[in-house]
Parts: C-alpha cells; structure tokens; sequence
C-alpha cells in the first residue's frame, strides 16, 4: 500500500492507483473533463490538475500515479488558478449557446463551468464552424466539440472502425472523419458510442421529432409506434421516478399521450424474429455443406452494416431474417393494415430504439416490403424522452396502459432482445422445442448472459451438439471474424450486437457521462423475462395467430418476402 | 555629456537574445508530420517582425501573404489565392530592399514549390494532408524504432539487463549501437527544447557496461517450423536477420566470405572505437539463438563459390546482406603507384588484425566522410610520422561527425582543406613520392545547401608522402547477383522497402547493398524487416516481444540539466594504441542523464496515439 496525504487527509491505496482515484476514497471527486477510465487517459483538458507540495508544476490526477508520501493539493490556488483557466480557454473556442443545445442540462463542460462559478471569459471567442451533412442519422457540431478525443478512442479501442480521427496540426487541430473521407463514405456503422461517449453537445442524432410532429398532425395518416426492449429500461431517467413506477405499461400510455394511433412493442416482432432465425438456423442445420458457417444474427444494423462493409465474404454468414423494427414495420403494413383496411402509405410508421443505425436501417432500399416505407421514423430513446419533456407530459402521473393489440403482445424472449445474450437465449428456447418437442427448462441457456466481450457456450439438444458465440462491440466482432478466417475458431450459431452489453447500452440511450451501465439495464430485461408467464416466442399467442392467419409458417413465401433480406442491398443506403 | 558612449545591450535585448537561442533549439526539435503551410505562416509572421518597415514590399506585402495563407488554412481561399500568393511572393522578393524582405518572400515561393499539394488539400478539402503519426520522436528517428525511452528508464532504474533485453527486441547489436552509432535519435529529441538532447547512445553504452549482451540470455525460441533460410553475408544486417528468424523457429544459415563474422563492424570500423571483444559479445548473443555459420563462404560462379542458384534452390528463402565493400577509385593519374591502397583494403587488414606497416611514414588520407577518418586515426595508431587529411572541399563540409574529425585533430592529424587530388607523383621504383593538389576556393550553393569548391587560380601543390589511403566511398559486389537474374539499380541491388526483390520470390535484400554504404543502424533494421516480411512470406505469423516492464515517468519538474558527454582518453595516450579510447558513465551519470527524459512515450500525443510498439 501507498500512503499519502491529499487535502489534508491521510490516504492508503494499492501501488498504481491514480491520484484521481485515491481522492475518490476519501470522498473528493476532483474535477475532470476528458477523462474516460481506460479509454481516454490522454491528460488532454488539464481541468483535474492538482499541485503536489515541492513541486513547481502542476500533475494531471487522471494519470498520475500515487507515490509514497506525496502531499497533494486539490484546491490549492496554483490548481484552482490553472483549473479555471483551462476551463475558460475550452469555454472561449466552444459554442456556449446552452438554451439550444441538445445536450443542456447534461453537459460535463456546463456542469464543470456552473460548478466552478465561471461567468466570464476573459478570451475572445474563436468559434469554427465546418459544414455537415444535416440529413446523416450522425451529426457532428464543430462549433460544440472541445476535441477531448473521447470519440476518436471509443472508435479506435472499443469499435475498432478508426472512423475519427485527429485532423491538422497545431493551432487547426481538430477531430474529423479519418482519412480525409466524408462520413457518409466511411465505414461508420453508426453504433452511436462516439455520441453516447460526447461529454457535450458536438456529436448527437438527427432530429427525427419534428418528422412525428407533422405525422401526427397530418389527418390523412394513421400513426402506429413501436418501443424497443431495451427502451424501457432508460427512458423514465429523466423523470425521477422511483423505479417500480417505471414500467412498461406507463410508458405505453406515455405514448399514447404523445397522440399515437397505436402504440405497439416492438418485443413483439422479435418473438416473431425468433420464429424465422430458429427455424433458419434449424433448416442451415440440415443441410451443413449448403450453407457458410457460423450463422450470424442479423437484429443490430450496426453489425449488419459493419459486416457488408468491412467483411463482405462473410455477408453469406448472416440470417436473412430482418431485425424485429424491420419485421414489425412490414407485418404493420401488410397484415395490419389488411386488418384494419389500410393502405400501407397511410400507415405512418415510428419506432423508438435506442440506437442510431436504426435510422440508417429504415432508410435502406431493402427494407421496403409494403412497396413503401417499411419504417417512417425513427427515433432514439434520447429523442423519445426530449418529445415527452416537449408535450410537457409527466409519466409519473399516468396510469398504466396495456399495449395495443394484435402487435402488442410479447414474451419474455422477446423482451431479452436488448441484452447482449438475448437473441440467443430466445433463439435457443424456440430451437430447443422444435428439436426435441419439449419446453426447455427455464434456466436451460441463462449461461449465454453477461457482459463478457466474446461468450462461448456448447449446448448439447436432442444428441445435437450446438456451439455458440456471442459477443458485443464491434472491437470484439473485429476479432472474432478474424480468427474464423483464421481458422482458430468454430462455431454453429453467432450473437453479435454492436454496442457493448448489447442494445441496452445502445448509442440511443440516455446518456450519463463516466458510466457504463449497460450490465444493469439488461439485468431489468431478465427481470421482465422473469415475470413474464409466456417466455418462449413460439408460445406467444398472437405470433401463433400471425402464422395461422397471414404467414402460414416460418420460411414461407410470404415470411420470406416479407421479412427476410440478403443484406447486399446495404450499399443503397441515400442520405 | 558625453560624446561616445559603450554600447551595452539592456534586459530586454538580452531576454531576446536569449529567446532567440530558445527558438533556435525548439526548431531543430521540430516533430515530423506538422502542417506545412500552418508552419510557414508562422516563420513569415517571424520574418515580418523583423522588417524596419521602410519598404513597402517587405512592410506591406509580407502582412497580406500572412492573410492570404490564413484564408487558406482557414478554407476561404480558392485557387485564385495561391496565383495571388505566388506573385506577390515574386514581386517582394523582387523589389525588397535587402534579405529581411526577399528572403521572407523567397521561403514563402519554396513552400508553394515544394508542398503545393498541401495548399492545394486545404483549398479544396479544408483539411490538411498532412498527419501526425509516430509521436516520439527519438523513436521515429531511430530505423530500428528502438523503444528508447523504454530502456532510458530502464537505465536510469539502474536495470541494465532489462534494458537490453528491451533493446534487442529491435536491434540485436545493443553493444555495437551502444559503441558506435550514430544516434540519428537524438537529432531530434524534445529535451532540446530544454536545454539539450539527451546523450542516448551514451545510455545505452551504460547499459551493455554492465550487462554484457552475452550474460543477457536471449528470448525463448518459437517452435521449430522446419524452414530454412539462406542468409548471405555476416554483417550486421545479416546477423540481425538471422537472430529474429531463429528466434521465430526458423533456421538461419549464414554465408559469409570473410574468416570471421561482423562485417564492418570488424572490418570497417577500428577496434579503437569498437574492441573485437565486445563485438563478440553481440555475436555470442546472436549465435546462442542457433544460427548455422559458414565462413570463407563466397557467393559466385567461381571455383570453390557456391551458385546463387544452388543456394536458392536449397532453402526456402534467401536474404542477400552483402554489404559494400569494394574499393572506389579516384581516377587519378599516379594511382596506381605502390603505397596507394583504399580505405576498405586497409581497415580489412586491420580487422583480420594484419596491421600494415605505417611505421615513420607520412600518410595522406584522401576523403571527408567517418571512413576518411577512421583511415586517419588508424594510420596514428600504426605509428606513422605525419597524417594528413586531403579533402576538396572544407572542414564544416565533412560528412564525418564532428567529435571524429576534432578527434583526430586533438590525435595530430592535419587537415588540408580545399585541396582536390590531382596526381600521384611516384619515385623510379613505382613507390608513392608526393601527391599533387590542386587548391580550390569555396564557391556557390547547390541545389542541396552545400557549398561547390572551385578551381583557385594558382599553382599546383606538392604534398610529399609515403603512403595515399583512398577513402573516398565504397561500392558493392554485384556481379555474381547480377549474373543470377538479380536487378540492379545505380550500383546496388533493387530491393523494395519490404526488402522484398520485385521478380524474385523468396529473395529478399537489405543493408548498404541495397541503400549504399550507410550507418550500422540502417543495416540492422532492414535485417529486421527482412525477417519479418521472410516469416510472413513462409506463412507464419510470428510476433517478437518482450515482456519487460518499464517504470513509470518521475513526476519532477523538469529543470534545465546540462546533458552528460562521454569522455576520451587524453588523446596523447590514446593515439598510441589500438585500445578503446571511450569511457562510459558513472551510475550518477546515468542516473541524470536518464533522468532529464521527458518520456515523450507518456507525455503528449503517444498518449492518443502512437505510443510504445510492444510488438512486431
């Protein structure tokens, strides 16, 4: 153990500790901007410096290790001085038009200037304003970005894309799209973790709300929305709500409240998701030398894209089966819309995800099965929470409110989608029943679960041995394919998910700087999924009635039509 | 009231001059990858506070260039700006009254020359072309890419064998780069922003001092993979190959035609400056991963030679490290005299330790670069009356490092500088008589910055002597490679930066018979490329690493620390022998010295990117 003093107090921590952390075990949280453990360690800001006593300069707490007797100031006027300083000097290059921006109310350079009691700058502004593509589902705002370079390591160490990067020299440094490309010519998957990693308002979505507004208020359209799994998690943050109040059905009647014709689950189409992808995995199983292995799934867009992009030979590997937003949108228009006598283009189609590429997604000529539009809208869970905020709608005053119906209705399989795991373990359920007739027990393939990058797991059903992968991040996906190019691994059935833990730490979610919370919002959806009286998809009663009525089985003609696609067509992606 | 008075310059005047200074030291520190234009906007801005403000070009013009190269970095400028630029630039250079103006705008007119694609980038892209990428800069400038401030620390933490097993993950010659490199390291080294680079070499010297590379045992081996490699040549570039492909489970056959290994290491570079037996300790070192040598082993169609075919045919890859070492001539009448012998001739026979008989003669040493000297200091050691150095050009025009030419000075030598060879005068019996110069004066600047000595109108200049050493280059072997099919270009073998050969498969090359006669360093490195591109090329994978952690930066200020050299033996003493003659450091030496890294590998931009390589 290393002793040392700081502010005053006597402090004991294990060799390596960062001076930032030992403060932290004593109860002082020193100021920092840059700052991202283990990602971004770079010391860029300079705001959590602290003055070491004997020492003329001062050290940045974030890197700096603790050593024997070290006498440290957090507050001393030499830190406080160069502290402020810094953090005038980001204020004067950064666009401080707080009322307008995305991020007010959750910026760590507002909160950081508010608490240091910064009124003034004494610099001249010098604000750089680079154009941008406004209809890209990414947007990058060069007047807001403090070039912090947290984007730049996430896309680098966690996604392993390399799509930003540092661009020009000296006093014109700045953060760009690498290698001089334009962003909607780069390989961005558009996962969304540079923007969920921004500690200010330089990286965010497209605004798709004001789209809604006018669908809502066109009479000539039905508007039907659909909420992702992982959704429920996060949206009722903002809201200060205690937590058993947040529940599925108080979002549902939130919904509602925003003026929607129908307010569906998209937990819904990932049950029937897992009807199509189990009994493709089943039929690939069939017949071994016809088919490239391992299947991949195919429900996150960003890994689809990443996939079509970066390692085309392997696109053959992927389901066919579409993800649950692109199925839910084509049963929307085409059964749905039978049932209700409804042309497909006045059906305007919205759903809530919390993920940017969903937006990409929706846009794809390939995800037009109605003959239009399959997905009108899209919008992340952050868009979802501000259009509340906007209707000045409080959830905690609403009653609960079931889902409409027959799209509705979902399962715990379905719910689970949103965990890294999910689509596995729901897969595996469906898969098991078809293989052997029987329901597999309740915690037959819980061993899926959990926040590891790469998971592998060999389940044993009906004599046949399935092997299994799942891993989330796209750095992870990297090196998976890598080594099944290689030859070091094999596998039967692969989960990837883009972000890491899954859709719950989706690049759509509300943001909360310096926390990774992705674990402890998948582990609300396998408490839903332990509610739930029906787990298995293939259980799901209005799945069960979707077939009989309109698509007949899995893999039929028109399940193939409708809700399957060969991915190639990702390039026609126009912006 | 006085009339006169003493200048004596004020605070202010003396602050300047000072900054000055510090300017001076923060440019040769300069990191690569800067944007060129943003650069030169700022020596303008630089060479416009110097302007008296007379005339107008200088005054005004200068001031617009400055805002015409801002809208360009800025993206406001369109294609007509740089038209703009280019004749104004023209038009003060052309009018200026005196260098503060003309040449301000004649550097703006190299610039536009020189990197107009940038301009061009950042007119039409907006963004520079220009990227940051390697962000320390001693290991940018180190072919090798050495992991110097690694083993720094190491040093400084006083674990030598660490810091040598560090070294070798790049360079398996850590004793002879610790002797005798060159150190292109320090040239650019942040600590010069300071006060002065650090002395880099000298620290690595510190390191095989007290870890002897032969104690230091070598990396477990990688699992035989059965593959052979043909290596020609026992160089340094040879044997650096031959280590990393042993150490990945190949078996490296070395070829080499002398009786002993090192390549120049033994016959090029005296045993003053690098005793044979610490260049053993590198060889043993290198020998103990199990490379097969074969020595007296030549290459050619000759009798006793081995066919390169042969050889190509027999292992499944082959790396030509031949190095150069064959005579240049002067062309000179008279030189075919005896007593004129070259350079590689007499520095073969000292490393074959057959010492020729210089005793009471007066030599002429013909030549600038370290080769010319290391003849020079030599021929003092062989006892000779008088050296003297004959060099066309001047001193400051030497290629040879400062500290050997003072040297050599300091040992007696005499420098005639501005004298070109003419001919050799021989007595009746064909012996060496005189040689005859023809003096020059330093005359205008080339296209490269150096100065051209011309002819000086005056007579011709006899310098009696008894022997001329010709050390003017060397050149390379090429005839039994050529005859094999190998493609030469300008005198050596035309090899890829992959030391790949274009129309030879499994043929690789590097060292001075791909680049020309070069540093130690350069040759070590492309015997680490060659191995990585032969493993590649066999199919494997294999990585070299090392496992050594380095310690953490000291969180000290950074006070201005004079940089510690290495001394010499008095030179009276030292001229006498063959013995070494440099002396490393004491521990409290090393400890400073280590101790003023900045550890630029912890410390901006490697912290974003570009930090240690841990791995090949």
């Amino acid at each position: 153990m290393v002793n040392l003093t700081i502010d005053g107090l006597k402090v004991s921590v294990p060799e390596g500790t960062t001076i930032m952390q030992a403060a932290a075990t004593v109860g002082i949280d020193i100021p920092r901007l840059c700052f991202l453990k283990d990602i971004n360690e770079i010391s860029a800001c300079k705001v959590c410096v602290v003055e070491i006593q004997g020492q003329n300069r001062v050290v940045t707490s974030c890197t700096t290790p603790v050593q024997e007797g070290l006498v440290v100031y957090t507050n001393s006027p030499k830190a406080r001085s160069v502290r402020r300083t810094n953090v005038e000097l980001i204020l004067s290059q950064h666009d401080c038009l707080c009322a307008t921006c995305v991020r007010s109310g959750n910026c760590s350079l507002q909160k950081l200037s508010n608490d240091l009691g910064i009124y003034d700058i004494p610099f001249e502004r010098e604000i750089v304003d680079t154009p941008w593509n406004q209809n890209f589902p990414l947007i990058r705002d060069s007047k807001k970005c403090i070039k912090c370079m947290r984007c730049v390591q996430i896309c680098d160490k966690v996604q392993d894309l390399h799509i930003w990067d540092v661009q020009n020299t000296g006093s014109r440094t700045t953060v760009d799209v690498a290698g001089n490309m334009c962003i909607e010519d780069s390989n961005c998957s558009l996962c969304g973790q540079c923007i969920a990693h921004c500690p200010v308002g330089a990286l965010k979505e497209r605004n798709d709300v004001p789209k809604v507004y006018e669908a809502l208020a066109d009479s000539t359209k039905i508007t039907a929305v659909q909420v992702a799994p992982a959704v429920r998690t996060a949206w009722a943050e903002a809201f200060n709500m205690p937590e058993e109040m947040a529940t599925e059905a108080r979002m549902a009647a939130a919904l509602r409240r925003i003026g929607f014709d129908y307010v569906f689950d998209t937990s819904f189409a990932a049950d029937v998701t897992i009807m199509e992808e189990a009994n493709e995995l089943l039929e690939r199983l069939q017949d071994p030398e016809g088919y490239r292995w391992p299947m991949f799934t195919s429900c996150c867009p960003g890994w689809v894209s990443y996939v079509t992009k970066k390692y085309p030979a392997f696109v053959p590997n992927l389901s066919t089966t579409k993800s649950p937003q692109q199925i839910f949108g084509a049963i929307l228009k085409s059964y749905f819309a039978e049932k209700k006598g409804l042309k497909p283009k006045e059906i305007c189609s919205i759903s809530v995800m919390p993920c940017v590429s969903k937006k990409r997604e929706a846009a794809l000529l390939s995800m037009r099965s109605s003959g239009t539009h399959d997905i009108d809208i899209v919008l992340t869970t952050r868009e979802f929470v501000r259009l509340l905020k906007a209707e000045h709608i409080n959830p905690a005053t609403l009653p609960e409110e079931e889902f409409d119906n027959p799209l509705g209705k979902s399962t715990g399989a379905g719910v689970i989608f949103g965990a890294t795991g999910g689509v596995m373990e729901a897969a595996l359920r469906t898969a098991y029943f078809a293989m052997t007739g029987e329901e597999a027990p309740a915690d037959a393939f819980v061993d899926v679960r959990g926040e590891k990058g790469r998971k592998v797991r060999e389940f044993t059903i009906a004599g046949k041995t399935l092997r299994t992968c799942t891993v989330s991040g796209l750095g992870n996906a990297g090196r998976l394919i890598e080594d099944l190019q290689a030859g070091k691994v094999h596998y039967d059935f692969v989960e990837v998910m883009a972000c890491p833990g899954g859709c719950v730490g989706g690049g759509g979610q509300p943001i909360h700087d310096g926390q990774e919370r992705a674990g402890m919002l998948g582990q609300k959806l396998y408490k839903l999924d332990d509610e739930r009286k029906l787990r298995q998809s293939h259980n799901n009663p209005d799945v069960v009635t979707l077939y009989s009525e309109y698509l007949e089985k899995p893999l039929s003609e028109r399940a193939e039509r409708l809700l399957h696609s060969d991915h190639v067509k990702e390039k026609n992606y126009l912006v | 009231m006085s009339r006169l008075k003493i200048a004596t310059p004020d605070q202010a005047q003396l602050t300047v001059e000072r900054l000055y200074k510090d300017l001076e030291r923060h440019i040769i520190a300069s990191p690569p990858g800067l944007c060129p234009v943003d650069l030169q906007l700022s020596f303008l801005k630089v060479c416009h506070a110097q302007t008296c403000g007379k005339c107008v070009p200088c005054r005004v013009g200068l001031a617009q260039l400055q805002n015409l190269m801002e809208d360009v970095l800025d993206g406001k400028a369109t294609m007509e700006t740089l038209d703009l630029i280019q004749s104004t630039a023209e038009n003060v250079a052309n009018s200026a009254d005196c260098a503060i103006g003309f040449e301000a705008a004649k550097m703006v007119l190299a610039g536009l020359e020189g990197f107009r694609e940038d301009y061009i980038n950042h007119i039409k892209k907006g963004k520079c072309s220009v990227h940051l990428h390697q962000s320390i800069p001693c290991v940018a400038l180190c072919p090798a890419q050495v992991d110097i401030p690694g083993y720094i620390a190491l040093v400084g933490a006083g674990r030598y064998a660490d810091a040598v097993k560090l070294i070798r993950k790049d360079n398996p010659f850590p004793t002879a780069c610790g002797l005798i490199c060159e150190h292109p390291c320090e040239s650019r080294c942040r600590r010069n922003m300071i006060d002065a680079a650090i002395n880099i070499r000298g620290l690595k010297r510190m390191a095989v001092d007290n870890a002897p590379s032969n104690t230091v045992p070598v990396p477990t081996k990688e699992e035989s993979t059965g593959k052979r490699i043909a290596i020609i040549g026992g160089g340094p570039s040879g044997l650096s190959a031959a280590y990393y492909l042993e150490l990945m489970g190949h078996h490296a056959v070395v070829f080499e035609e002398k009786s002993k290994l090192g390549g120049m290491l033994r016959y090029g570079i005296p045993a003053y400056r690098f005793p044979r037996e610490r260049l053993q300790e590198d060889l043993d070192a290198i020998l103990s991963t199990g490379v097969e040598v074969h020595l007296n082993s030549r290459i050619g169609n000759g009798e006793g030679e081995i066919p390169f075919d042969k050889l190509r045919a027999e292992f499944d890859a082959v790396y030509i490290a031949i190095g150069a070492h064959t005579d240049k001539k002067i062309g000179i009448p008279g030189e075919d005299s005896q007593g004129v012998i070259s350079a590689v001739e007499m520095l073969r026979e000292i490393g074959e330790e057959r010492m020729p008989d210089f005793k009471d003669k007066t030599v002429v040493v013909i030549g600038g670069g370290n080769v010319a000297m290391d003849c020079t200091r030599s021929s003092i050691r062989l006892g000779a009356k008088k050296v003297i150095i004959a060099y066309r050009r001047r001193q400051d025009d030497m290629t040879a490092l400062p500290e050997e030419i003072e040297g050599a000075i300091a040992e007696g030598a005499e420098l005639y500088g501005l004298k070109a060879p003419h001919h050799i005068e021989a007595d009746a019996n064909g012996k060496v008589a005189a040689l005859w110069v023809e003096p020059q004066i330093i005359g205008p600047i080339d296209a490269w910055g150096r100065a051209r000595p011309i002819h000086a109108d005056v007579d011709l200049q006899r310098i009696p002597c008894d022997i001329i050493v010709v050390a003017i280059g060397q050149g390379i072997m090429l005839r039994p490679f050529e005859e094999a099919g190998i493609k030469i270009k300008r005198g050596t073998i035309s090899a890829l930066s992959s030391s790949e050969l274009a129309n030879n498969e499994g043929v690789f090359a590097g060292g001075d018979c791909v680049t020309g006669p070069a540093t130690v360093i350069r040759a070590i490195a492309a015997g680490k490329v060659a191995a990585a591109n032969i493993d590649e090329y066999l199919g494997y994978e294999h990585i070299i690493t090392c496992d050594v952690e380095i310690p953490d930066p000291s969180i000290d200020d950074k006070r201005p620390c004079g940089r510690i050299q290495l001394t010499e033996k008095e030179a009276g003493e030292r001229k006498k022998t063959f013995a070494p003659m440099e002396c490393g450091m004491t521990v409290q030496e090393a400890c400073q010295e280590a101790g003023r890294c900045l550890r630029c590998d912890k410390f901006g931009f490697s912290t974003l990117k570009g930090g240690r390589t841990l791995k090949w």
